[in-house]
């Protein structure tokens, strides 16, 4: 019982430090991008939320922002990127191509980067507002926190699964 | 503007080109398939006409084209019927030293897509030509590296093909935990 505690409230600390310290990888591919940079110059300024520093490689990033269109040829290099990020990793879709696709239908454009890959804010938009990806970045924040990003969820689950396994193994022994 | 290429275009090769016409102020001029590269060759080495630059090159499909007949109601036309073929690919031509213009047409089936690349003469067409190939899946003969030029080497089909179904995607990737991406 008093190590529960102490390893629940160790993971509220920690989660505390992550959701202040959100190393970026911007993933910019289209005019989002001007919007983007927008958001990280000293105006609205993303570095109040401690999210200032876009590192331009993924094994030192913990949040992708996805800015823009995503086509079909991109597609593997943006399953790459995320596969090489450390966990836990968060995702960002900023604007409706990289939500939904946005106005494309057609041949080259994805339906959103969400097909790739799991995402967890999306921001619509064509191009958002910085509110709003101020507003995106503290909902984020929030479910950091709360440890409710995708890649958090998935550790838990493979942590459930695995005390699963061992329980049925250690019955069955 | 440069009606003065198209009637020289005429009295040099006479049956060479089909036909030549104005629209909206661009000067059009049909030439036959297997005198293309003759035409374009004189075109960029005469004095008068001195085409030195390239501009772009396009094609058209004419599949299910419509446009209003004698009454003004849209129609499909019947292309067998008007005696065209399915693409025309276009090549825009332009000459700094005498400022005009001239954009050559040719008419190619859809049974055998072939033009004359025209990279010999224009070296800017040879991503054109690419681009034009990737899109309407024209083949052009002669060129030094004819391959897609944005689309990946697995896609399937030509795009802009009129028949092509318009939201039909090939992915290279799909999330394999997400059932709605089975489709």
């Amino acid at each position: 019982m008093g190590l529960e505690l102490v390893t629940t409230q160790l993971e509220k600390a920690a989660n505390w430090g992550r959701k202040f310290s959100l190393f970026s990888y911007p993933f910019v591919t289209a005019c989002c991008g001007m919007e983007f940079m927008s958001v990280a110059a000293p105006k609205y300024d993303i570095a109040r939320f401690g999210a200032e520093f876009p590192r331009f490689s993924p094994r030192q990033a913990d949040l992708l922002m996805i800015v823009g269109t995503i086509t079909e040829k991109q597609a593997p290099a943006l399953k790459r990127v995320y596969d090489q990020m450390a966990e836990p990793k968060w995702v960002i879709a900023f604007g409706v191509c990289a939500s939904t696709g946005g106005f494309y239908q057609n041949y080259h454009a994805t339906p959103g980067a969400d097909q790739i890959i799991p995402v967890d804010v999306y921001i619509p938009g064509c191009p958002p507002r910085p509110e709003q990806v101020l507003d995106a970045l503290m909902l984020l924040m929030s479910r950091v926190q709360d440890a409710r990003g995708h890649s958090q969820l998935r550790h838990k689950r493979e942590k459930l699964v695995l005390e699963q396994q061992r329980a049925a193994g250690a019955l069955e022994e | 503007m440069s009606q003065k290429v198209l009637d020289a275009l005429a009295k040099k090769f006479g049956d060479a080109v089909e036909r030549t016409e104005t629209q909206h102020g661009d000067e059009v001029a049909w030439i036959k398939r297997d005198k293309l590269v003759e035409v374009a060759t004189w075109l960029r080495n005469d004095p008068a006409m001195a085409f030195d630059q390239g501009m772009f090159v396009t094609a058209i499909d004419t599949l299910d084209l419509r446009r209003p007949d004698a009454n003004g109601a849209i129609r499909v036309v019947d292309l067998e019927a008007a005696g065209a073929t399915r693409f025309e690919v276009c090549y825009q031509l332009r000459s700094l030293r005498h400022r005009h213009r001239v954009r050559l047409k040719i008419r190619v089936t859809e049974a055998d897509p072939r033009v004359p690349s025209m990279t010999g003469l224009w070296s800017s067409f040879i991503w054109q030509e690419r681009e034009t190939f990737d899109m309407y899946g024209i083949k052009f003969d002669g060129h030094p590296d004819l391959r897609r030029i944005y689309l990946y080497e697995e896609f399937v089909g030509y795009p802009l093909r009129k028949d092509y179904p318009k939201d039909k995607r090939q992915p290279l990737v799909r999330r394999s935990d997400l059932p709605s991406s089975e489709s």
